[in-house]
C-alpha cells in the first residue's frame, strides 16, 4: 500500500463531516471524524468543514498547444485546472495544427500525461482544419490512443446543415457527440458584442441572440431526425435555454453547457471598451444571465464548462475590434459557481458535483471521472473551503496569459486540495510540482 | 471635471453650455488683428489620425494653432493596426513626447477610451471620431450652429425639434448628437429605414420615424447624415435611387419645413442621393457655416481640457476658484 | 467640466469672514464721478477715449464710467470689455476657467486712448495680462489704468492712473466688491481670512 492520505473533517458533498482515507489511488475508507488512527507515514490534511467534491471535469478548455505556446501550454493549462479543482479537462481542437487527425490528438494526450496535473482529453475537430467543408477523420481519432468522443469545431460553427447532419450521424458509430459552437456566421459577420441597448450606444457591431438560437433550433431538429447526440457549447441567451428545455421535453438527446462568465457578467462590462470582456459568445444582458442560472439550476443546462481561453497581452491590450475573443476560466470556475449558484441557493453541493463533474464526465464518456464519493472509487477529488474568499490576481495564475475578467474581484470558495487518482496535485492551495 | 472628451455623454448640461459659450468667445477672434490666443502656449497637441479625415484634422489643427499650441500631426494610417499593438506603442511614443492633448480619429469604436483609460498616457484625449461610436466635437459644432440660428447664440436648445436623417446605425455623428441634443433639451427625431437603425434605439431619448415626410413640418433643424453607397451591397436598402426617393432631402421636402428651419450636414455630402443640389446650396442650409464653427468649438474644447491645470489643484487654492 | 465661474476678486472666499464695509453705495457713486472727471481732465476732453473693463466687475464699472464721461461731454463714449483669462500667468495652475466676454467697440482701439478699468488692483498680474490682451487687439496711443480700490502688495511694476481709494491691507485679507447689476447692492467689503482673524 502506498502512503495513505487522510482528508480530515471534510464534508462529502457538503454533508456530515468525515475522515476520508485515500490509498492506492482509491477512496479507501469514509469514517466518522477522529475515528481513523493515524499510522506512521500517513499524510494528514486538516480540512475540517471544507467540502469534498469529486474532481471537477471541464468539457471545454483551450490549452493552445500546439501552436500558441506563448498564450498557454498543456502543462500550464493543466496546472491552472488543478488549482481550480479539476482532475480532467477536454482540450479544444482549435490549435495550430488543428486537432483533426489521430496524430495531433495523440500528441495532446501525451503532453497531458507528461504534465500530469489532470487527465487531458483531446477534443477532435469536426471538419478538416475547422474549415467547415469536409469531415475530419472522426473515426480515426475515436480509435486512437486518445479515444476521442467529443468532437467540436469550437470557435467556428458547423453552419452547413448537411455537414452537421452527417457529423451527427457519423459519430453514432462510436458513441461520439458533436459539441456545437452555435453561431450563425452571416448574422454575426464582424460582430463584437451582444446586440442590444449597450451595443447601440457603444457603436460596436451587434451579435444578435438569434444567431445562437437559430443554430440550436436547427441542430436539435437535426439531432432528433438522425437520432444522435448533440452538445451545445456555451449557451448564452435566455432564448437558447428555452429552446433546449423544449428539445429535452421532446426527448431529444441534447446536452448543454454554460460558462462561469455567462453566469456572472453582462454586456454592461463592454462600456469600458476593455477587451478583457470580449468573448465569444458575447456577454449578454442581465435577463440572459438570470435565465442561464435558472437553466443550470433546473438541469436544462447540464454542465458548467469554462471555455478557458488564454490570450497574450498583445492580443488583449489593444482596441476592442482587433482584440481576441476569450477569457481565462479554469482557476475561477468553481468560485463563480459558488457565487452565482450555491450562495443564492440555486444549487446545492450535490448539484455542483453533478454539473461540474458527473454530467460532463458522462457527456465525454469518461469512465474514471465524475464518480460517486464512495469507497473503492478512484480518488479523483477536490476540496473547497466554501467560506473563504480570495481576490483574483491573474499574475498568480500558472500560465503566461492574464486575461481574467475577474481580476481584482473578491470571490468565494478557495480550492485547497486536489487529488488525481490519489496523488495530491494541489495542497493548501499550492500546486504540487 | 472631465479630463477627456470621449463621448458627448461626458458633458452634462452646464458643461455643454460652457463649451458653447466658450466657443462663442473664441469666434470673436476672427475680428481681431492678431488671430491667436496664448492659452495653450508651450503645450503640445497631437493629432493622431488612424483614418483619413483631412477636414477634421485641419479643423483641430487650426484650433490648436490659434491657441498657440505646438501641433504634431501623426498620421498612423498605413501602418499596420491589424495586431492592435500600434495604438499602445503609439500612445507610449506620444507619452514620451509629452503630449498635453491627443486628438484621436480611429476606425475602431472605443479606441479613444482605450487611449484614455489604459494608463498609457497622461494627456487629455479628445475623440475626433471613433468607428461607429461617437464624434463629440461634431455634435458640439452642430449644437453651436443650431443655437446661433435658432436661439440667438445663448443658453441651451430646450424645446427645439431636430430631425436627424440617414444611416443612424453606422453614424458616430448621430450618436453624439442624440446625447448632446438631449442634454441641451432638444427633442430629437431619428429618420431612417429600419435596417439603418440600431437594435436598442428604443432606449434612446428620441422619437423614431421611418418616414421623412412626417416630422418635417414640425422640425426646426434637419440634420442629414452621410450614407455610404457600400451599404447597398450589404442589403441595408435596395438601391441608391430608392433611398433617395424615400429619405433624400429634395426641394419638395424642403418646402414642407417651417420658414425658420435650417438644414445641416456633417459632410462630405453625396449630392443627389441624400441631399439635392438646390437644398445643399439653399440659403437656409448652414453646411458651410458648420465648418467655420467647427474651429471655434474645437478651440473651446482644447482650451477647457488643456488650458488649465491637469492635476487637481492644491488644497490651499481651492477656495479661490470656488470649487 | 465643472469649470468655475471667473471670480475677479482674488483671495480666499470660502474660509473668510466679512469685515468692515470700506465703501458704500454713496462712496462708490462719488468715486466713479471723481474718476470720470479726472479722465476727462487728463485727456482734455474725451475725443479718442475707449473705456475697456476687465470682466466681470471691471466691465460693469467701465460702463458706469463711460456713461458718466458721456453725460459730462454730451456724447457717447465707446465702451467694451477685454477678457484676460487666457493671458493670465497662472493659467496653468488652475482648472480652465470660463471666459469672460471680449467686446471691442466698432471703432477699435488703434491710435486711441484706452482706459482700462478693474475693480481692485492687487498684485498687478491681471493688469499685465490685460496689457497683453490689448496688444493682440490693436495698438492704442496710450493705455491708462483706473481702479476703484488699490490694496497694495504689487508684484509687478504697475501703477494706476486713477484710484478710487487706497486701502492698505494684509495679505490674509481680501477685498470683495459687490455691484447692483449682478449682486443687487453696491458695496466694497474687506474680507478676513478666518485664521488671520482668529489671531
Amino acid at each position: 500500500m502506498t502512503q495513505r492520505i487522510i482528508l480530515r473533517g471534510v464534508r462529502p458533498l457538503g454533508g456530515e463531516s468525515a475522515d476520508v482515507v485515500v490509498a492506492d489511488g482509491v477512496i479507501h475508507q469514509i469514517a466518522t471524524p477522529g475515528s481513523v488512527a493515524v499510522a506512521d507515514g500517513d499524510r494528514v490534511f486538516e480540512l475540517t468543514g471544507q467540502v469534498l467534491l469529486p474532481g471537477l471535469v471541464d468539457l471545454h478548455t483551450h490549452l493552445r498547444e500546439p501552436g500558441r505556446e506563448d498564450a498557454e501550454t498543456v502543462r500550464t493549462g493543466s496546472a491552472a485546472a488543478a488549482l481550480g479543482g479539476f482532475t480532467a479537462v477536454h482540450a479544444m481542437a482549435n490549435t495550430d495544427p488543428v486537432a483533426d487527425t489521430a496524430g495531433v490528438v495523440e500528441q495532446v494526450l501525451r503532453l497531458g500525461q507528461e504534465a500530469g496535473y489532470v487527465d487531458v482529453f483531446p477534443v477532435g475537430a469536426v471538419t478538416v482544419g475547422l474549415g467547415g467543408e469536409q469531415l475530419a477523420e472522426l473515426g480515426a481519432m475515436a480509435d486512437s490512443a486518445a479515444r476521442v468522443r467529443v468532437f467540436s469545431d469550437d470557435g467556428k460553427c458547423v453552419d452547413d446543415a448537411l455537414l452537421m447532419r452527417r457529423a451527427l450521424e457519423y459519430v453514432k458509430a462510436f458513441d461520439g457527440v458533436i459539441a456545437q459552437h452555435a453561431q450563425e456566421p452571416r448574422l454575426t459577420s464582424g460582430a463584437q458584442m451582444n446586440e442590444g441597448a449597450v451595443s447601440a450606444v457603444l457603436g460596436l457591431r451587434g451579435w444578435p441572440a438569434v444567431a445562437e438560437e437559430s443554430i440550436i433550433a436547427r441542430d436539435t431538429l437535426l439531432t432528433a431526425h438522425v437520432g444522435s447526440r448533440l452538445h451545445v457549447c456555451h449557451v448564452s441567451t435566455a432564448g437558447s435555454v428555452d429552446l433546449i428545455r423544449r428539445a429535452k421535453d421532446r426527448g431529444i438527446d441534447v446536452t448543454a453547457e454554460v460558462t462561469p462568465h455567462h453566469l456572472l457578467l453582462t454586456d454592461e462590462t463592454a462600456r469600458s471598451y476593455d477587451p478583457i470582456y470580449k468573448v465569444n459568445p458575447p456577454l449578454r444582458t442581465e435577463r440572459d444571465v438570470l435565465a442561464v442560472r435558472e437553466g443550470l439550476a433546473d438541469g436544462t443546462l447540464d454542465i458548467v464548462a469554462t471555455d478557458h481561453a488564454p490570450h497574450t497581452s498583445e492580443d488583449k491590450d489593444c482596441e476592442w475590434d482587433v482584440a481576441a475573443f476569450g477569457m481565462l476560466g479554469l482557476p475561477t470556475a468553481l468560485s463563480v459557481v459558488i457565487d452565482t449558484m450555491v450562495r443564492p441557493g440555486l444549487l446545492d453541493w450535490a448539484g455542483v458535483a453533478e454539473r461540474l463533474s458527473a454530467a460532463p464526465a458522462r457527456i465525454g464518456r469518461l469512465a474514471d471521472h465524475g464518480r460517486p464519493l464512495a469507497v473503492g472509487e478512484l480518488a479523483n477529488l477536490t476540496v473547497v473551503d466554501p467560506d473563504a474568499t480570495w481576490t483574483v490576481d491573474p499574475w498568480d495564475f500558472p500560465g503566461p496569459s492574464r486575461n481574467s475578467p475577474y481580476r481584482g474581484m473578491q470571490l468565494p470558495g478557495v480550492v485547497t486540495t486536489t487529488l488525481l487518482r490519489g496523488r495530491p496535485t494541489v495542497v493548501e492551495g499550492q500546486l504540487q510540482w | 471635471m472631465i479630463s477627456h472628451l470621449l463621448s458627448a455623454a461626458d458633458l452634462d448640461h452646464d458643461d455643454a453650455v460652457l463649451v458653447l459659450d466658450t466657443a462663442a468667445e473664441m469666434a470673436t477672434l476672427s475680428d481681431r488683428s492678431v488671430k491667436k490666443l496664448p492659452a495653450l502656449r508651450g503645450k503640445t497637441v497631437v493629432n493622431l489620425f488612424f483614418e483619413d479625415s483631412t477636414r477634421t484634422r485641419i479643423s483641430f489643427e487650426a484650433a490648436a494653432k490659434r491657441l498657440s499650441a505646438d501641433v504634431i500631426n501623426f498620421s498612423a494610417k498605413g501602418s499596420s493596426v491589424s495586431k492592435g499593438e500600434t495604438l499602445k506603442d503609439t500612445a507610449l511614443t506620444l507619452q514620451a513626447m509629452g503630449a498635453d492633448a491627443v486628438v484621436i480619429r480611429h476606425g475602431a469604436s472605443g479606441a479613444p477610451h482605450r487611449l484614455a483609460e489604459a494608463g498609457w498616457i497622461d494627456g487629455a484625449v479628445i475623440n475626433a471620431g471613433d468607428g461607429t461610436h461617437e464624434h463629440p466635437t461634431q455634435a458640439l459644432l452642430d449644437a453651436y450652429t443650431i443655437r446661433r440660428h435658432l436661439r440667438g447664440g445663448e443658453g441651451d436648445l430646450s424645446g427645439l425639434r431636430v430631425t436627424v436623417v440617414g444611416d443612424v446605425l453606422h453614424s458616430r455623428v448621430a450618436r453624439s448628437n442624440v446625447h448632446l441634443l438631449d442634454t441641451l433639451g432638444a427633442k430629437v427625431t431619428l429618420v431612417a429605414p429600419p435596417t439603418l437603425l440600431p437594435v436598442g434605439v428604443e432606449e434612446w431619448p428620441v422619437t423614431v420615424s421611418y418616414s421623412l415626410d412626417d416630422p418635417l413640418p414640425e422640425s426646426d433643424a434637419v440634420m442629414m447624415l452621410r450614407v455610404q453607397r457600400e451599404r447597398m451591397n450589404a442589403a441595408f436598402f435596395p438601391s441608391a435611387r430608392e433611398y433617395s426617393r424615400r429619405y433624400g432631402l429634395d426641394q419638395k421636402r424642403m418646402d414642407m419645413l417651417p420658414e425658420h428651419a435650417i438644414v445641416m450636414h456633417p459632410g462630405p455630402m453625396i449630392r443627389g442621393m441624400e441631399i439635392a443640389d438646390g437644398v445643399a446650396d439653399h440659403d437656409r442650409s448652414v453646411i458651410v457655416e458648420q465648418v467655420a464653427n467647427g474651429v471655434s468649438v474645437r478651440m473651446a474644447v482644447l482650451y477647457l481640457l488643456v488650458g488649465g491645470a491637469r492635476e487637481p489643484r492644491p488644497a490651499e487654492l481651492v477656495g479661490e476658484a470656488g470649487l | 467640466m465643472g469649470v468655475p465661474e471667473s471670480v475677479p476678486n482674488r483671495g480666499p472666499a470660502a474660509a473668510a469672514e466679512v469685515g468692515p464695509v470700506v465703501l458704500d453705495a454713496g462712496d462708490l457713486h462719488r468715486v466713479l464721478t471723481r474718476i470720470s472727471h479726472e479722465i476727462i481732465e487728463r485727456d482734455k476732453g474725451a475725443e479718442d477715449l475707449v473705456v475697456l473693463g476687465i470682466p466681470t466687475r471691471g466691465a460693469i464699472l467701465a460702463r458706469r464710467l463711460a456713461d458718466r464721461i458721456g453725460a459730462a461731454e454730451g456724447r457717447p463714449v465707446p465702451v467694451g470689455s477685454i477678457d484676460v483669462t487666457m493671458y493670465r500667468d497662472d493659467l496653468n495652475m488652475h482648472p480652465a476657467r470660463a471666459l469672460g466676454p471680449t467686446e471691442i467697440p466698432p471703432g477699435g482701439i488703434d491710435g486711441r486712448v484706452v482706459v482700462l478699468v478693474d475693480d481692485v488692483l492687487f498684485s498687478g498680474r491681471t493688469v499685465r495680462a490685460a496689457l497683453d490682451a490689448i496688444h493682440d487687439v490693436g495698438r492704442p496711443r496710450a493705455v491708462r489704468l483706473a481702479v476703484i480700490v488699490d490694496r497694495g502688495h504689487r508684484e509687478l511694476p504697475i501703477r494706476a492712473d486713477h484710484v478710487g481709494k487706497n486701502l492698505p491691507t494684509h495679505l490674509g485679507e481680501s477685498v470683495r466688491m459687490r455691484l447692483t447689476e449682478i449682486d443687487g447692492v453696491d458695496e466694497i467689503v474687506l474680507m478676513r481670512d478666518k485664521e488671520e482673524a482668529a489671531r
